[in-house]
């Protein structure tokens, strides 16, 4: 033990170190690997061509979610590339004794949501994913974050990957949020305020009573879009809320293993007086209900205020200026009223039981407006489960919505579920980079509430006027 | 996978100078269905160099004859959003072996090196520099030297120096990689791993 402070962050990335590599990375040991069938396959093919095994298998879990349909999945997949892929994901996984949560899995979601769900996430880990949302498991006090193709090979072959230490940011969030302020809404005002680069090279804690107060699935979606502002990653210190999360979770610890986990759970929060190399502070009353009206997510704004002039804002104007010509949008205009066409609620930013619970609070007792494809999309069987345990399927059916089946859907547009060209799509996911929900697709960023509120009156709408 | 060996490398350069070029702009996610990397290269920037009808854009940098060359240039934060690799596999089958920006996102960083393409760091002042001698002179041929890591426009003389961790660079002059030194210490990972016992 040093006697020095030290933050959540050090005493996680400390207890990792392997060896350190003068004028290098850090050889850093990973505790939980993800796989999908997207960015594995190459990895697996370079592990052949060197005639290397999977070090730890039990370590690794893979899951079938980016290209996967989210109707009629008991059929064959249609396109012949994406059942390619999912089928070379089963073969590997089989062939290198990895778990697989394929289509038609009782236990089949999106990577981010099914972690968590059945206890694989734990406080004080590591755990990274060939998918930048890897984040999202921060939540639970984890370091966890994105990596590349090569380095879900290095995981596979050594469960070790080289990685430099980011320096650490702490962004508190202080007060009480207001109506319809949810945490999709933090993270969417923070990342405005930071923009899209601001925490590049940088770790971030999230601290102060607004996330103390955070349910999981809040926090998760918070540290899932930390990304979004450049952070490989963002951390939420574990507290009574988080263990009783994970507690029963099928893979959790049990029994005596568990008293000995939470013992060192209880460690892991930053020491007073510990050092960081950035620090914001932030007002929760400032927060509104928010919604983005750019091509990156920092270009976000309070849902009643208007769009900012380029000149005001930092960066070059002619970047801004392209991304509000591919928009259709002009400067100082209000975002309030702007037709909308497509509805997307999922993913693993907002594709939790609570996010439908928010979505069917606004549509209850209100019709889909006739113009508006809304796809609703839950993260997992589980949670589409819970949707029809609670009634909710009930109120989306009787709004005239219709549930669809779990995957990442919308969010990337790797399966039929694609924005046309030119069209607007109100979207839960986390980003809204041109063409990211089809080809010409233009996205604006938000809440379920928000969501919520377009889909049921066709525009953009401050969910406040309807709850 | 080793890569090809990178030291000085002199060569024109095609500019872009648009800020936050995501990973989704390199590469759109509906063309990440292979299971194998190749022909990412066709698909670099696609939306961008292509109508919908697939024909080439005409006013888009890569469809423009004059502009050519194994570096290219990109505006302030290239790389964000997703961790595909798919991204620096296709700028590496497009033929590119360096990528020049005044900031990387993180992860496409790691991925270009680990590609074997240089990401070079510079200062927006000289970022601009080297757009400027571009613009005036589209076969402007820049100079990056890994070894002495320094950049220089070898029109006008103009030269930066650029940082490397000593390990990345001495791995990329000589075509090393990190699972070739992960897996000389895999009994130093055992050992730890057994200590661990997560």
């Amino acid at each position: 033990m040093s006697l020095m402070p030290s933050t959540l962050f050090d005493k996680v990335w400390d207890a990792h170190v392997v060896r350190k590599i003068e004028d290098g990375p850090d050889v850093f040991f990973i505790d939980r690997h993800f796989i999908h069938e997207v960015t594995s396959p190459v990895a697996f093919l370079g592990l052949e061509s060197r005639g290397l095994k999977v070090m730890y298998p039990e370590h690794t879990f893979a899951t079938a979610d980016h290209n996967t349909p989210t109707i009629n999945q008991h059929l064959p997949v249609a396109d012949p590339l994406s059942a390619n892929q999912l089928k070379a994901l089963e073969q590997n996984s089989a062939k290198y004794g990895i778990s697989h949560w394929g289509l038609g899995n009782p236990k089949n979601g999106i990577v981010h949501v099914v972690g968590p769900e059945n206890g694989i996430t734990l406080p004080g880990m590591t755990i990274v994913c060939g998918d930048s949302h890897t984040s999202t498991h921060g939540a639970f006090g984890a370091i966890a974050f994105g990596i590349g193709t090569s380095e879900v090979e290095m995981v596979l072959s050594s469960q070790c990957i080289m990685q430099p230490k980011p320096l650490k940011m702490r962004i508190n969030v202080t007060g009480s949020l207001g109506k319809a302020v949810t945490p999709k809404d933090v993270t969417l005002y923070i990342i405005s305020k930071l923009t899209t680069s601001g925490a590049t090279g940088y770790f971030v804690e999230y601290a102060g009573d607004v996330f103390e107060k955070m349910s999981m699935e809040g926090r998760m979606t918070v540290c899932n879009m930390s990304i979004e502002m450049g952070a490989r990653g963002g951390m939420i210190a574990p507290d009574e809320t988080t263990f009783a999360y994970i507690n029963g979770r099928e893979l959790a610890p049990k029994g005596a293993a568990w008293d000995k986990a939470l013992a060192y759970w209880k460690t892991l929060s930053t020491d007073a007086g510990a050092k960081f190399d950035a620090e914001y502070n932030f007002d929760a009353a400032d927060i509104e209900p928010m919604i983005t009206y750019g091509t990156n997510p920092g270009m976000g704004m309070g849902i009643s205020k208007s769009i900012p002039k380029g000149v005001d804002l930092k960066g070059g104007t002619a970047t801004y200026e392209k991304s509000l010509a591919y928009m259709g949008f002009e400067e100082k205009e209000q975002m309030i009223g702007k037709k909308v066409d497509f509805v997307f609620i999922g993913s693993c930013t907002n594709g939790r039981i609570e996010d439908f619970r928010a979505f069917a609070s606004i549509i209850k007792g209100r019709k889909k407006a006739e113009h508006v494809t809304a796809w609703i999309v839950p993260g997992s069987h589980i949670v589409e489960a819970q949707i029809k345990e609670e009634g909710i399927l009930d109120i989306l059916t009787e709004a005239g919505f219709l549930l669809r089946q779990p995957g990442c859907s919308a969010c990337l547009a790797m399966n039929d579920d694609k924005v046309p060209a030119g069209k607007y799509a109100v979207s839960t996911s986390n980003r809204n980079f041109e063409g990211r929900q089809g080809p010409g697709s233009r996205t604006m960023l938000a809440s379920p509430l928000v969501a919520a509120a377009a889909a049921v009156t066709g525009f953009v709408a401050d969910p406040r006027e309807l709850m | 996978m080793s890569y090809d060996k990178f030291t000085t490398l002199t060569s024109s350069a095609v500019p872009l100078p648009i800020e936050n070029v995501d990973t989704d702009q390199i590469i759109p996610a509906r063309f990440l269905k292979a299971t194998k990397r190749e022909a990412f290269g066709d698909n670099l920037f696609r939306d961008w160099r292509y109508n919908t009808d697939d024909s080439p854009k005409k006013d888009f940098v890569l469809n423009n004859p004059i502009y050519t060359g194994k570096i290219l240039v990109g505006g302030n934060n290239f790389g964000s959003g997703s961790s595909r690799e798919h991204a620096a596999w296709a700028i590496y089958d497009y033929g590119f072996r360096c990528v020049v920006s005044s900031f990387f996102a993180d992860i496409f960083k790691n991925n270009a090196i680990n590609m074997g393409i240089l990401p070079v760091q510079v200062s927006p002042e000289f970022l601009t520099q080297i757009f400027s001698a571009i613009e005036l002179d589209p076969h402007t041929k820049i100079e990056v030297s890994l070894p002495n890591q320094k950049i220089t426009i070898l029109t006008t003389g103009a030269s930066e120096s650029f940082e490397m961790n000593g390990y990345k660079k001495n791995n990329l002059i000589n075509g090393f990689d990190d699972i070739d030194y992960l897996q000389a210490m895999k009994s130093e990972i055992s050992a730890f791993a057994a200590a661990r016992a997560v």
